[in-house]
């Protein structure tokens, strides 16, 4: 199911949030990862926004620009109450006010002018395709999976290496697939998140109307936070929505995916908040790493439901913390250290980049890297495993 | 009808429940203007004595062959003036209620609207009322004898109550012994009672009264019939062991091949026993079991050369050839005292219940507290390196309880309470200790439960105000994430030991108890009774009644209170030796019945039947009602393909004509 249609007309701020369902118990609090480095107190928040009257001078508080959207707050509540939306509600009245960074102005104008928050222009979106054999989507055309890329895995050149692997992966195991090309726009995960609230409605109508015209089976997001997005905010989507590593979980336990070659690492992988902790999507990723033959898959201490957020979600790629203490990142790559892993394996572009800088202000570079999924996959020779004659015969 | 419809309308004001938003004297009015309509009144209480008295008066000075009343839902006072009638010597069943509070004055607002409302309502009552017909309610004889499903201490304590009051019992209990969840208690709160000492005495009685049946290791398989006249069908599972030879000695459970391979349940998995065991030392009957998909012999045909439990019982008690027996018997009323499951922790994956050892369930603390425990009274716990004595310990509430997340929205009504002992116990036993408490609100309600709050902080119990949101590891501690919200802090504690007061649920396997009895559930998943308020134990079939966990959370006085209700109130067909029946129920016109059988498949509460009968020289299968079974719901009504088989007092011939004065049809 997805989520309900955003209702903001005539509702107090109140209302919107349920604040009055609230019982102040403190499991959003104690469970915000940003506690140990900054001042967020989100319950404060929840409490102190009940008066209207405070709104205003709240949303100059900073501290609302800490939160990085892991919703664990979300997940852990429980009255069903999302607490990082009061502060994204309340990042909203800065947006509204248009007193927001420069940073932020510009990825929300670049959003609404071409399509992505990295003022980027969208004609340069199929960059990374140069030299791929890509099938790019016509609407009319029957397809299984339509591949949505994300922004960040389209423009960045440190990630783009997750598309461009995944194409040669598609084409090696014979998947039926196609991506949308230029006409892919930003799902708004952090337009959302950044309190934008006119220009994320109006990314979900044409995103909807778009998406809604292929004739796709289903939609495969490259990004986990594409993936949970289309999930809980595009009621009007006419297909299903899954992560890739579900997608390559599939095939392989449908035998029509296998590596050839082995991989003698200590991998530890990372759970993305917006995959794990927001979807539940934890084993699929996890099966696949297994997949690897000599690949010996470790887990930090806190996995999971209990997985530690990378700082990279909630707008913060464009708002950065004045804290000085230890970025969660980092803690994260001294825990894999700790671990003795070779590589951290991340299923999310935010994770790959947060956890990349961390490696590199730890100076762990000789030791260990990061890596997205298909990062490590592209290193191995896929085969397509051969249908058995009796199939042939059927078809 | 032969004689001419002279019918009373009462305009009931309720205080200013009705007459605040119905003009009611214009509703008398305006029934004043219906045809037979020979007296029309409003009064202030319909329902007081000298409301009733003015319906009487009527019907016995102006001689009312029919009376309207125009007041709340029938389900709240038909019975009322269905007596009233009675005793002014007209039949019952002669009354129409017009719901004119919970249908009209208390949904809406507008004066004129709710007015004109309540005329069609009263308009429509009149139409009815004068096509009703006189019914007979019957009586038929209860069987002077009860059962109760499950021996916990509900179960127990109404056991010993009808017992005592010189009814047979029949008390059922699926696992070896009787006792349930009180048996695995310590001490219980706020006055430290030992829990076995109390409990123990109660188990040994009900074993021994002369007038309680006790069917340890058995379940209920099947009941029919209704109130006063249940037919019961009972399975007693083969234990393997004849327990009129069995002493209880426990050599067969020493010398059993599997010893101590198995987690004990009643040790909360904590201890360990064999294929053959008792489950608790004090257990009641205290006769070795043997669990089928334990042994080797049962599941594999073979132990050894043979099975050493034989070898070492001296009466030659062990019986690999038994088999389950049935039993059936009557009872004319049924308590169900089913108990609760506690909440699985495993579902809250943030606490990591299922990876740390030292994070432990409140009931697991009471096993691990308790001298008859699996370390002897010692806490003792793993903390993943070694078995240690905690010093700092952490107990979180409210897990699984108050939390929309797991489905779960109620207060469990024990946990404040059960924490606050345990961390008092563990106070006594580790003095050194440093023990919080995480809360969100206390909740002390019950008699003495405030006193015994005070007591616990001021030994030194720190109450910390905050849910926590999380558990990890850090080196061999456990870190308790969590916000002290009282300072609006964000703290990482370390502890050596958590403890989740996990709440209560509705067992897992209430499903079958649901479906035996047909019982309903409310939105909290508990088995639901007649009335929260004024009617607590009663079910909404009549005869069968709740007591204890199975209705909702509540500690050992309330399920004892709750106990001896269902008690009293199951005795009251037993002493009275008799049932009424409600006359109100379908009726089967055989001559039209094409005996297809539909309204069989539809009846919810299986009171119809086919039969046979001779019509005209042929024998022809037609429906029969059981009156006493029958609620007069009507379903088959709805189904009946040739309109035969109709719902006394609401036939067709009697509510179309009310339908049509509802959408102003003359």
């Amino acid at each position: 199911m997805r989520g309900m249609k955003m209702t903001t007309e005539n509702q107090t701020f109140t209302e919107k949030f349920d604040l009055l369902g609230c019982i102040q118990c403190g499991r959003c609090t104690g469970g915000c990862p940003v506690t140990v480095r900054t001042n967020l107190n989100v319950r404060r928040f929840v409490y102190d926004a009940y008066n209207e009257d405070l709104l205003e001078e709240l949303s100059r508080v900073a501290d609302i620009w800490d939160c990085t959207a892991c919703h664990t707050c979300a997940v852990r509540c429980p009255k069903g109450l999302k607490p990082l939306e009061v502060l994204i509600g309340l990042r909203s009245l800065v947006v509204e006010s248009g007193k927001t960074e420069p940073t932020v102005r510009d990825a929300l104008e670049s959003t609404f002018m071409e399509g992505n928050p990295w003022n980027k222009p969208r004609a340069t979106r199929n960059d990374w395709m140069e030299g791929l054999d890509v099938i790019v989507a016509e609407p009319e055309q029957k397809v299984e999976n339509l591949f949505f890329v994300c922004c960040t895995i389209a423009y960045d050149p440190r990630v783009q290496v997750t598309a461009r692997n995944i194409v040669n992966l598609l084409n090696k195991a014979g998947v039926d697939y196609a991506f949308l090309g230029t006409d892919e726009t930003c799902c708004g995960s952090e337009i959302f998140t950044l309190g934008e609230d006119g220009l994320f409605e109006m990314l979900i109508e044409d995103n909807t109307e778009m998406l809604n015209e292929y004739q796709a089976d289903r939609i495969v997001a490259l990004s986990p936070h594409c993936f949970t997005t289309f999930n809980t905010h595009y009621p009007d989507l006419n297909k299903p929505v899954i992560h890739y590593t579900q997608l390559l979980a599939e095939l392989l336990e449908q035998k029509k995916l296998a590596f050839k070659d082995g991989l003698e690492k200590k991998i530890v992988y990372h759970d993305p908040c917006y995959l794990g902790k927001q979807s539940g999507v934890f084993e699929e990723p996890r099966s696949v790493l297994k997949a690897i033959e000599g690949v010996e898959l470790v887990e930090f201490g806190r996995n999971r439901e209990r997985s530690l957020c990378c700082e990279g979600g909630g707008g913060k790629m464009w708002v950065e913390s004045e804290s000085k203490i230890e970025r969660l990142a980092e803690t994260r790559v001294k825990d894999a250290r700790a671990l003795e892993a070779d590589i951290i394996a991340a299923a999310c572009p935010f994770c790959v980049l947060t956890l990349d800088d961390a490696v590199k202000a730890e100076g762990f570079e000789e030791e260990m890297r990061v890596a997205e999924i298909m990062e490590i996959l592209g290193e191995l020779e896929v085969m397509q495993e051969k249908p058995s004659s009796a199939q042939e015969v059927e078809d | 009808m032969t004689e001419k419809p002279k019918l009373g309308v009462y305009i009931c004001h309720c205080g200013i429940n009705i007459a605040a938003t119905v003009d009611v004297e214009a509703v008398t009015e305006f029934a004043q203007s219906l045809p037979n309509v020979v007296v029309a009144r409003n009064y202030s209480y319909m329902c007081s004595d000298p409301g009733q008295l003015l319906i009487k008066d009527d019907i016995q000075e102006s001689g009312l062959n029919r009376v309207v009343v125009a007041s709340c839902s029938p389900r709240m006072h038909e019975p009322t003036f269905r007596k009233a009638l009675q005793e002014a010597g007209l039949n019952p069943y002669y009354l129409e209620m017009a719901n004119i509070r919970e249908q009209d004055s208390w949904v809406h607002q507008d004066r004129e609207e709710a007015t004109a409302k309540a005329k069609e309502l009263v308009a429509a009552a009149v139409a009815k009322v004068r096509l009703l017909e006189p019914l007979t309610p019957r009586e038929v004889d209860a069987e002077p004898a009860a059962l109760i499903i499950g021996a916990g201490i509900a179960g127990i304590q109404a056991a010993l109550d009808i017992g005592d009051a010189g009814f047979k019992v029949y008390l059922v209990e699926q696992s070896p012994s009787v006792g349930g969840r009180m048996a695995q208690l310590d001490k219980t709160f706020p006055t430290l009672d030992c829990s076995a000492c109390i409990l123990t005495p109660k188990m040994v009685d009900v074993a021994n009264h002369p007038n309680i049946e006790l069917l340890a290791y058995s379940e209920v398989e099947e009941v029919s019939g209704f109130v006063g006249n249940f037919d019961v069908k009972v399975r007693k599972k083969a234990r393997y062991v004849d327990v009129s030879k069995c002493t209880g000695c426990g050599d067969c459970a020493e010398a059993c091949r599997v010893a101590g391979r198995f987690p004990n349940e009643f040790e909360e998995g904590m201890g360990k026993r064999g294929a053959i065991y008792l489950p608790f030392p004090q257990a009641v009957p205290a006769k070795y079991t043997i669990d089928p998909e334990r042994c080797l012999f049962l599941t594999r045909g073979r132990c050894g050369k043979s099975p050493k439990c034989v070898d070492a019982c001296q009466p030659g008690a062990i019986d690999f050839e038994q088999k389950d027996e049935i039993v059936t018997f009557k009872v004319g009323a049924i308590i169900v005292a089913t108990g609760f499951d506690v909440f699985d922790a495993a579902k809250k994956p943030e606490y990591g219940y299922t990876e740390f050892p030292n994070v432990i369930t409140g009931l697991e603390m009471e096993r691990l507290v308790s001298a008859s425990g699996p370390t002897g009274g010692e806490i003792l716990v793993d903390n993943g390196e070694e078995q240690i004595v905690p010093k700092e310990i952490a107990f979180i509430q409210c897990v699984g309880s108050r939390d929309q997340s797991v489905g779960n929205e109620y207060c469990s009504r024990v946990c404040c309470m059960y924490t606050a002992k345990q961390a008092h116990l563990i106070k006594d036993k580790i003095p050194d200790a440093k023990v919080k408490v995480y809360y969100i609100d206390v909740r002390a309600f019950g008699k003495g439960f405030e006193e015994f709050y005070d007591r616990v902080r001021r030994e030194g119990i720190r109450y910390v105000r905050g849910n926590p949101s999380e558990i990890f590891k850090r080196g061999n501690k456990l870190i308790v994430k969590v916000e002290d919200t009282l300072t609006a802090t964000p703290l990482e504690d370390e502890f050596d030991l958590v403890v989740l007061a996990v709440g209560l649920e509705p067992r897992a396997d209430d499903r079958k108890t649901i479906d035996l009895l047909r019982l309903s559930q409310s939105p909290d998943r508990f088995l639901m009774e007649a009335h929260p308020k004024l009617r607590p134990v009663d079910t909404a079939s009549d005869g069968i009644f709740l007591a204890g966990c199975c209705q909702g959370p509540k500690d050992i006085p309330d399920t004892v209170a709750q106990a001896k209700g269902a008690a009293a109130s199951a005795l009251i067909p037993l002493a009275r030796g008799k049932v009424s029946i409600d006359a109100q129920v379908a009726g089967v016109i055989e001559d039209t019945c094409r005996g297809c059988g539909f309204c069989v498949s539809i009846c919810p509460y299986t009171a119809i039947e086919l039969v046979e009968i001779n019509r005209m020289g042929h024998m022809v299968e037609v429906a029969r009602v059981n009156e006493a079974l029958c609620k007069g719901c009507g379903s088959c009504s709805a189904g009946c393909l040739s309109n035969s088989i109709q719902p006394k007092s609401f036939r067709d011939r009697q509510i179309l004509p009310q339908i049509a004065a509802l959408g102003g049809i003359k």
